[in-house]
C-alpha cells in the first residue's frame, strides 16, 4: 500500500468535533513541507482552513498560503462556471446569474449533481497534475459517502449527456487505490468510535475509494505503569498526603486529584480505542496523535499536529 | 396534572442568573436543543427531558436524531424507529428514582417520516405511489442533507399539534451549518413557489423558449441530458400537487419556532472552534428573535485546575521530586514496603505535577473562553467533565443534576 503522502488525492473526514479540519490542514501542511506541492481544499466553506494556517481568507481559485501549499474554498458554481468554460467549452459568461439558480435548484432536487461538481473539480486537478497531492477537507462522515459515490449516483440517475460522459475517468481516479485515499479522523470517545466503524463499513460497501487509514485523535498520554499507579494510590492515602501537604506547604490533593482523572480519562478511552481496533480492518494502519493541551487552534497547532503526524507516518 | 415548580433557587454559582434550566424549562412547551456537532447535545438534550420527567411531573419526550447505541437502548430507543415509546419504570427503578412525570423517547427516522408526509398530503393514491417510486423523490429523502432539518421541525410541529406532552425536547440534526434547520421550512416553501419550479415543469418539448430561459435549457440538456430533465419535471409535477399543503405547513413550523413557548439551548463545549460556532448560533437566534433560553457548557475542566495554589504545589512536586520522594519513601514504605522506592516515588511526583499543568492550560483557556462569551443567554450551565461515558439514566440524572439550577 502507498504512504498517504504518496497519493494524489485525499479525503479527510470525521464526525463533528473530531478535529478533521485539524488533521487535513496538518496532512497538508507535513506534505508541503516534505517538498510536495500540496493544494488543500475546503469543502464545508466554514472558512475554518484559513484558520489553521492563519492565512486571511480563501476562496475559489488557490491561492498560496505557505512555501508550496495552496488553499482552496469549494464553490460548486464557480466549479459549474469552469467546468462548462473548460469541458464543455459553452461561452456562458454573461449568461451565469439565472443558469446558477436553475442549476441551485436541479441541484437541490438532485443531490448528486451538487457533489459531482465537487469531485469533478477535485479530480480535475489531479488529472491536471499541477499538484503532486490534493488534500480535501471533506464534509463529515455522515454526508461523505454520498459525496464520494456521487459518480456512480450520477450514473444511475442521467443516462445520457455530458455529465454522464465525464463520470467514467473520475471514477478511475476515485477507485484508483495508489491515488486515492479516505483518511477518516477519530476520537478515542463511544460516538466517534461507532460512527468511524460504521463509515468504514458503508465505504466499503458503497464507494470505489479505499479507507487509506483512520487517525485517532487526542490520545491522552499514559502517566503511569502498572507500578507506579501503586505508588500513585499510596501517595494518596492521608498518611502520605499529609506528609506531602506538609513538605510542599501547601494542598497537593487538587494536583493529585487532577492526575486522577487523567488516569480514568484515558482508561475510559482506552475501551473505545480497543472497540475501534477490532471493528477495523486489520490492514487498515490507525494513526495516533496525542492530545493537546492547549484549547485553541492556529498555525502553531497544526504545526505540532503536522510534526506528530509525520512521527506516526514514518516516512 | 402535576404542579410545576417556578421557584427560583439561587444556588452556589447561579446566584447571579435570573433564571435556572429549571424554570425556563417549566414555563415552556418546546426545548429546541443546537450546537456544533460532538459537544454532548444529544445526552443534553436526554437529560434536559429526564430532569423535566422527574422533577416537574411532566409528560415530556425527547425526539433525538442519533443516540449513542448504549443510549439508545437506555432511553428503550433501540431499533423502533419512529414511534414514540415510553421509557420504561424499570429503567427509573434502576437509576434509583421515582419520576413524578413521564418521560417519552422517538427517534427521527427521515425516509419513514417523508414518506408518511407524502401519504398525508397526495391528493391521490397514484400520485402518491409515483412519487414513492420516483427515483429524484427516493434520493432527495434517503440523502438530501436538508431534508433532515426540515424533516425534524416538521415531526416537532406534528408532534406538538397532537398536545399529547407537556413538554417536547428536540435533538437537531448534525448539519453543516447549525443554522441550516432554521431556514429548513422556508426553504421548502421558497423550493416549491418559485418561478424556477414553473419552468421545469413546463412538458419539455411544448415549453415556451424565451430569450431569458434559453440558453438554461440548452446548457441543461448539454450536461445533464434530456431524460434526466424529464425525470425532474414529472418529479416536479407530481409534486406540484401537494404544494399547497406543504407551504403551509412549512409557514406553521416557522411560527411555531417563534412562539413563546419555545425555546433554545445552544449546546458547546469551551474549545474555540466549537464556541465560536454556538456563539455566532445564539447571535443569529436573537437576531431572528427566537428565545435564545440557555446556553449549555459541557467537558468543562474542574475549577480546582485554575487555582493559582495549585500551581505553586505542582511547580514544587515537579522542581523538587527527588528531594520530596526522599522524604516521602520511608512513609510509603512504612505502609507498603515495595512501593517505598524514591526513584520510582520522584518520577510519579513528577508525572503527575507534569499532568496537572498541563491540564491547567486548557482549564484557564476555558475560563477565558467563559468569561468572554459574547452572549449572555438567561441561564449559563457548566457541566463538569465526566470521567466515564453517559449511557444511562443514572448518568443522565448525574448530567441533569449539574444543568437544573
Amino acid at each position: 500500500m502507498p504512504s498517504l503522502t504518496d497519493l494524489r488525492l485525499v479525503f479527510v473526514t470525521g464526525k463533528g468535533g473530531t478535529g478533521k479540519t485539524a488533521v487535513a490542514s496538518a496532512l497538508a501542511l507535513y506534505a508541503s513541507q516534505r517538498g510536495k506541492r500540496v493544494l488543500i481544499c475546503e469543502v464545508d466553506a466554514k472558512g475554518d482552513v484559513a484558520g489553521y494556517y492563519e492565512s486571511g481568507t480563501t476562496g475559489f481559485h488557490e491561492r498560496e498560503v505557505l512555501p508550496g501549499l495552496w488553499a482552496m474554498t469549494m464553490d460548486t458554481e464557480a466549479s459549474l462556471r469552469e467546468y462548462l468554460k473548460l469541458q464543455l467549452r459553452i461561452p456562458v459568461v454573461g449568461r451565469i446569474g439565472p443558469l446558477a439558480k436553475a442549476f441551485d435548484f436541479v441541484a437541490t432536487a438532485a443531490p448528486g449533481v451538487r457533489e459531482i461538481l465537487t469531485v469533478g473539480k477535485l479530480c480535475y486537478e489531479v488529472r491536471e497534475r499541477r499538484y503532486d497531492l490534493v488534500v480535501v477537507d471533506a464534509p463529515a462522515t455522515g454526508h461523505i459517502v454520498g459525496q464520494l459515490a456521487a459518480p456512480q449516483a450520477i450514473n444511475n440517475l442521467v443516462k445520457v449527456g455530458l455529465i454522464r460522459s465525464q463520470t467514467d475517468w473520475m471514477l478511475d481516479i476515485l477507485s484508483d487505490p495508489g491515488q486515492t485515499g479516505l483518511l477518516v479522523v477519530c476520537t478515542p470517545e463511544e460516538m466517534p468510535v461507532n460512527e468511524t466503524i460504521d463509515l468504514a463499513h458503508r465505504v466499503r460497501t458503497q464507494t470505489t475509494v479505499r479507507l487509506a487509514a483512520v487517525v485517532v485523535n487526542r490520545v491522552l498520554p499514559e502517566l503511569f505503569g502498572r507500578k507506579e499507579e501503586e505508588v500513585f494510590d499510596a501517595l494518596g492515602t492521608p498518611v502520605a498526603l499529609a506528609e506531602l501537604d506538609r513538605l510542599v506547604q501547601g494542598e497537593a490533593g487538587p494536583v493529585l486529584e487532577a492526575a486522577r482523572l487523567a488516569v480514568t480519562l484515558r482508561r475510559t478511552r482506552s475501551t473505545h480505542l480497543d472497540r475501534l481496533r477490532r471493528g477495523i480492518d486489520p490492514s487498515v494502519p490507525l494513526l495516533y496523535l496525542p492530545y493537546l493541551f492547549n484549547r485553541s487552534h492556529g498555525l502553531r497547532t497544526t504545526r505540532q499536529v503536522a510534526a506528530s503526524l509525520g512521527e506516526e507516518l514514518g516516512d | 396534572m402535576a404542579a410545576r415548580s417556578t421557584r427560583r433557587r439561587d444556588g452556589a454559582g447561579g446566584a447571579s442568573r435570573r433564571v435556572t434550566l429549571d424554570g425556563l424549562l417549566a414555563t415552556k412547551e418546546i426545548v429546541v436543543a443546537c450546537g456544533p456537532g460532538g459537544v454532548g447535545k444529544t445526552t443534553t438534550a436526554a437529560a434536559a427531558a429526564l430532569m423535566a420527567a422527574v422533577r416537574h411531573g411532566s409528560k415530556v419526550l425527547v425526539l433525538t436524531v442519533d443516540p449513542a447505541r448504549r443510549l439508545a437502548d437506555a432511553l428503550g430507543l433501540d431499533g423502533i424507529g419512529n414511534t414514540e415509546h415510553r421509557v420504561p419504570d424499570e429503567a427509573f427503578r434502576v437509576a434509583g428514582v421515582k419520576p413524578r412525570g413521564q418521560l417519552w423517547a422517538a427517534m427521527l427516522d427521515t425516509k419513514e417520516s417523508w414518506d408518511a408526509l407524502i401519504r398525508r398530503y397526495a391528493p391521490d393514491e397514484r400520485t402518491r405511489d409515483e412519487i414513492l417510486a420516483n427515483p429524484l423523490y427516493q434520493n432527495i429523502s434517503g440523502r438530501f442533507v436538508q431534508s433532515h432539518d426540515y424533516i425534524a421541525m416538521e415531526r416537532l410541529h406534528e408532534i406538538h399539534s397532537s398536545s399529547d406532552y407537556d413538554l417536547i425536547v428536540v435533538d437537531t440534526p448534525p448539519t453543516r451549518n447549525a443554522l441550516d434547520f432554521l431556514d429548513a421550512p422556508e426553504r421548502m416553501a421558497d423550493f416549491f413557489s418559485s418561478r424556477l419550479l414553473r419552468w421545469l415543469i413546463v412538458p419539455y418539448r411544448s415549453r415556451l423558449v424565451n430569450v431569458a430561459t434559453r440558453p438554461f435549457y440548452q446548457v441543461a440538456d448539454r450536461i445533464l441530458g434530456t431524460e434526466f430533465l424529464a425525470d425532474v419535471s414529472e418529479f416536479f409535477i407530481l409534486f406540484q400537487s401537494m404544494y399547497d399543503g406543504f407551504v403551509e405547513r412549512s409557514e406553521a413550523v416557522s411560527r411555531l419556532l417563534s412562539d413563546r413557548r419555545t425555546t433554545f439551548v445552544v449546546v458547546s463545549t469551551l474549545e474555540a472552534v466549537p464556541l465560536r460556532e454556538a456563539e455566532f448560533f445564539a447571535e443569529q437566534l436573537t437576531a431572528r428573535r427566537l428565545h435564545l433560553g440557555a446556553i449549555v457548557l459541557n467537558k468543562v475542566l474542574p475549577d480546582y485546575l485554575s487555582d493559582p495554589s495549585g500551581t505553586v504545589v505542582a511547580e514544587a512536586l515537579r522542581d523538587r521530586a527527588d528531594e520530596l520522594a526522599g522524604a516521602l519513601a520511608p512513609v510509603l514504605a512504612g505502609a507498603t514496603p515495595a512501593l517505598g522506592d524514591p526513584i520510582q516515588i520522584g518520577r510519579v511526583l513528577a508525572e503527575v505535577a507534569e499532568s496537572y499543568l498541563n491540564f491547567q492550560v486548557v482549564a484557564v483557556r476555558e475560563q477565558e473562553e467563559r468569561a468572554s462569551l459574547a452572549v449572555v443567554p438567561d441561564v449559563l450551565a457548566t457541566v463538569p467533565f465526566f470521567e466515564t461515558d453517559i449511557f444511562d439514566l443514572t448518568g443522565l440524572l448525574r448530567l441533569g443534576e449539574q444543568i437544573w439550577g
